[in-house]
């Protein structure tokens, strides 16, 4: 194995994402260069960790925002339920009203049937 | 109240247990949304979008994992809209493989052994990278995020979430520890 195919293995080991395997392990074991490399990838990911941690403070006014946004979606929402259930119970009322002309229309014609 | 009693509400509609979680994590969230996005402005449109879509999507959050996890992903996803909607940004017109030139190629943070150093270096170098290459190596090697969830809300498959985090690490290294005439010549 040459160091060029180390080189280009090792961004996918370092993490553990890959298994190195038995032939790279022992280039590295080897060789000052990759081992220099393997070392300069810890530290950036060491270094990556490190920035997790760091606060970037937002400017003022971003949470007032955020919060205005989401209550005004909250409304919508409300007026949109509101609207839904007025549907419905209109929809309710005008399939009982159906219901109860189609029942009237039946007794009618049975009553008609019976005089007959 | 703990996070989980305070998401639970908020699925129930707790407006208040919503707010609740808004003011625990927006902070953190800003700061995925800035290193995703590179600028403060994109960085709050995309905080805001996150968060309208977490509070209507929050009867599908299924507790699995955590709050903080879920947040990351959908802010991840509204990101690579935000940047796929043409969004200018002054690095995108770099393509994946231009090759970034060092302004203190003689410098050598290892030996210096600074890590405040290298960590400023390293911040300067990811908001150079690239915002395709810079989102996954941010998603996965400093938010944890596993490379499926990343290639989710990215919209690409895993394969390639894989590549241009490989490529991304490739850039940083090249970056942060240039290769001195001797070590090229040997490469060669």
């Amino acid at each position: 194995m040459q160091c060029d195919d180390v080189a280009r293995a090792l961004p996918e080991i370092i993490d553990g994402g890959a298994t190195a395997d038995l032939a790279l392990r022992r280039h590295v074991d080897q060789c000052l260069r990759c081992q220099a490399e393997l070392a300069q990838y810890r530290k950036i990911l060491r270094a990556m960790h490190q920035l997790r941690t760091e606060v970037l403070e937002p400017a003022p006014g971003l949470l007032a925002d955020i919060l205005a946004k989401v209550e005004e979606a909250g409304e919508r929402r409300a007026v949109r339920s509101l609207l839904t259930k007025r549907r419905m119970a209109y929809a309710g009322a005008i399939a009982a009203t159906a219901a109860a002309g189609a029942a009237g229309a039946v007794v009618y014609g049975r009553r008609r049937l019976r005089t007959a | 109240m703990e996070q989980a009693e305070l998401v639970a509400a908020a699925a129930a509609g707790d407006s208040r247990a919503f707010e609740e979680l808004v003011r625990q994590t927006y902070t953190d969230v800003y700061g995925l949304a800035y290193r995703l996005t590179g600028n403060e402005e994109d960085a709050r449109d995309v905080v805001q979008e996150a968060y309208l879509r977490a509070y209507k999507g929050l009867n599908r959050f299924r507790g699995d994992a955590q709050f903080s996890t879920w947040l990351y992903r959908i802010t991840a996803n509204c990101a690579s809209t935000a940047l796929t909607r043409g969004k200018k940004h002054r690095h995108e017109e770099l393509g994946e493989d231009t090759p970034l030139a060092d302004a203190r190629p003689d410098y050598d943070p290892e030996a210096a052994g600074d890590a405040e150093l290298l960590r400023t270096r390293l911040n300067a170098a990811l908001e150079e990278l690239p915002p395709r290459l810079r989102a996954v190596v941010v998603l996965r090697d400093m938010y944890d995020l596993p490379h499926q969830a990343i290639a989710d809300e990215l919209g690409i498959s895993e394969a390639a979430a894989k590549v241009r985090l490989h490529r991304a690490r490739r850039r940083l290294r090249e970056r942060l520890f240039p290769k001195s005439d001797e070590e090229t010549a040997h490469a060669v």
